[in-house]
């Protein structure tokens, strides 16, 4: 029987030879994710009565959601973590710093082809562009794990998505998930694998890649798959933790849909507040004021993000009023667009660099926003208060249009600006 | 059998709107997480809300975030179920790990409004609303377990022997 990348890697992790859609089957994850909510999940864990934790080297805990600590709250809770991973001699263990989780598990080499990863994360499915299966899971999921290894996952129907043609500078892969996740909504794929495929995702960077991932839960997916390739193995290279053993799905499996889209037709797009599924053409925004911009995050905080927003602003100011945060995703990333000269434009521009971490994405700190406010943020949700104030509004975009609205003031066509661009 | 007055929202209710992310990251006790249920779509919810209520809602319900506070809540807010055309998968699984019964119902909810009574039978799967009666799928049986253990942690508690 022919089976998606879905049922395939579900069936060998249960060692079975084969699963149908719908079958809920029992697996021991390769690696599990936590960050911050580590020390809620070390509370719920010590309710379950066992002492220690399985198997340790499964988990992976990154600290980068409020980092660093900016109240005695928070300061509390990464304290009790740090306890927590040396008492039970968990080794994979980033404390703040390091980078955001999502950017550190493919750099440390925990990303792998063929791994099943869940963490109690939503955007665990950034993975996904490496070829693991990943989802989020809650934290009393996470806790169960740690005593047992064990944990249930209904095998998903499939979406393929096949996306034709080259996408055209200063077009990029937010965009077009930006794009898909429009037209097919916020429960497009509920519940469902989505497999990405096609000439554009072929040419595009493995960083262009993870964007897709990261934000196919946005539609309500279990997993976003992408099938590794040569670029992924490169980034691999003396990263992977261990060897891997890359699942690719049949040729000829059976999909609930598939869906088509032309990257070579796409403009740039805006996914207006307060739904990540209310997308718009940026020509239908453009002109709309903003008082802040955000540049990174898990979605858009890699080197090429902060490379083309550069390339962009290059040696402009930003415009009168408006503030703007850089987020890089991780260290490595940091010090990369430090060596490239990028911090150096950002901050002649008048930009806020911050330290890798999810900074106010998740409206905690480090920039939130006052009522009637308006931000344009590279991130990956634009739901009402999510960035503070539940009077803010939140537009969501690429890297470049960001780059491009923060010299005028206003949400402008990065087409506009870009020097050997399509328009 | 259980019957509960309504609370009704429309489609995509996210947990960032159930449970603000500021919160997410402070250690709270069940209690205090229910004086935030629902804070940044309906402030008059967590006041208003009575042990026995039901929340009716549309497609999508409690996208976004992982957060399991968002199940938490609305079970210590005393949400006896949450009737929706559809949920997102962690959320489904967080309410179930709660102890939260989730029901997917496809017909009927356009027809429930704020403050109708319904009617849960869950033995048999049917929803009563001013008269008629709309059928929902069992869960299967390995999630109905869950459930009825009253969440996760006892379900693992009683499977471990630590019961």
């Amino acid at each position: 029987m022919k089976m998606t990348f879905a049922q395939k890697i579900l069936a060998q992790k249960a060692g079975l030879d084969y699963v149908e859609v719908g079958q809920i089957v029992e697996i021991t994850p390769d690696f599990c994710m936590s960050h911050d909510n580590t020390a809620a999940i070390s509370k719920i864990f010590a309710k379950i009565g066992v002492e220690r934790v399985k198997d340790p080297g499964r988990f992976v805990i990154v600290l980068d959601h409020t980092v660093p600590a900016s109240t005695e709250k928070y300061a509390l809770g990464h304290k009790e973590i740090r306890e927590f991973v040396a008492n039970q001699g968990i080794e994979h263990f980033y404390d703040a710093g390091v980078g955001i989780c999502h950017q550190v598990l493919p750099e440390k080499g925990y990303a792998l082809p063929g791994a099943l990863i869940l963490g109690s994360d939503s955007h665990t499915t950034t993975y996904g562009a490496f070829g693991a299966f990943s989802a989020g899971i809650g934290r009393s999921e996470m806790a169960v794990l740690y005593a047992t290894s064990k944990i249930w996952l209904k095998t998903p129907e499939s979406i393929k998505i096949v996306v034709h043609g080259k996408l055209r500078e200063p077009v990029t892969s937010k965009d077009l998930i930006l794009k898909i996740i429009g037209d097919i909504g916020a429960d497009g794929a509920l519940y469902k694998s989505i497999e990405f495929s096609g000439e554009a995702i072929s040419e595009m960077s493995q960083a262009s890649r993870m964007i897709l991932s990261n934000m196919a839960i946005e539609c309500g997916a279990k997993n976003g798959y992408i099938a590794p390739d040569d670029k992924t193995f490169r980034f691999l290279e003396g990263r992977a933790v261990r060897e891997y053993y890359p699942v690719y799905p049949d040729p000829d499996a059976q999909y609930e849909q598939v869906l088509k889209f032309d990257a070579s037709q796409l403009g740039p797009q805006v996914a207006k507040p307060h739904t990540v599924d209310n997308v718009s053409p940026v020509e239908d925004v453009a002109g709309t004021k903003i008082d802040q911009v955000l540049l990174g995050t898990c979605t858009n905080g890699r080197l090429e993000d902060l490379r083309l927003a550069a390339r962009i602003i290059d040696a402009k100011k930003i415009a009168k009023g408006v503030r703007m945060l850089v987020l890089p995703a991780s260290q490595e990333v940091l010090l990369d667009a430090l060596s490239e000269g990028l911090v150096d434009t950002f901050v002649r521009a008048g930009a806020m660099v911050l330290n890798p971490g999810c900074g106010p994405c998740l409206g905690a700190h480090q920039g939130v926003l006052a009522p009637g406010e308006v931000c344009l943020s590279t991130a990956n949700r634009n739901f009402k208060g999510r960035m503070g104030s539940r009077e803010a509004e939140i537009y969501l975009a690429s890297p470049a249009t960001v780059a491009a609205s923060v010299l005028t003031g206003v949400i402008t066509d990065p087409r506009e600006v870009f020097e050997g661009g399509a328009k | 059998m259980i019957e509960g007055w309504v609370w009704k929202y429309g489609d995509d209710v996210n947990t960032d709107v159930i449970f603000p992310g500021k919160y997410t990251y402070q250690p709270m006790e069940p209690a205090e997480m229910a004086e935030h249920a629902m804070e940044d779509l309906d402030p008059s919810f967590a006041k208003g809300v009575k042990t026995g209520d039901v929340i009716v809602a549309g497609a999508n319900f409690g996208c976004g975030s992982s957060r399991e506070q968002a199940a938490t809540c609305l079970k210590a807010a005393g949400v006896a179920a949450v009737i929706a055309k559809s949920f997102s998968r962690i959320f489904f699984r967080n309410a179930i790990n709660n102890g939260l019964p989730v029901i997917e119902l496809r017909e009927g909810i356009d027809e429930m409004k704020k403050d109708d009574s319904v009617k849960i039978d869950f033995e048999n799967g049917i929803v009563i609303h001013e008269g008629k009666e709309y059928h929902f799928p069992a869960l299967p049986k390995e999630v109905l377990a869950i459930l009825e253990d009253g969440g996760l942690i006892p379900h693992v508690r009683k499977a471990l022997g630590k019961a």
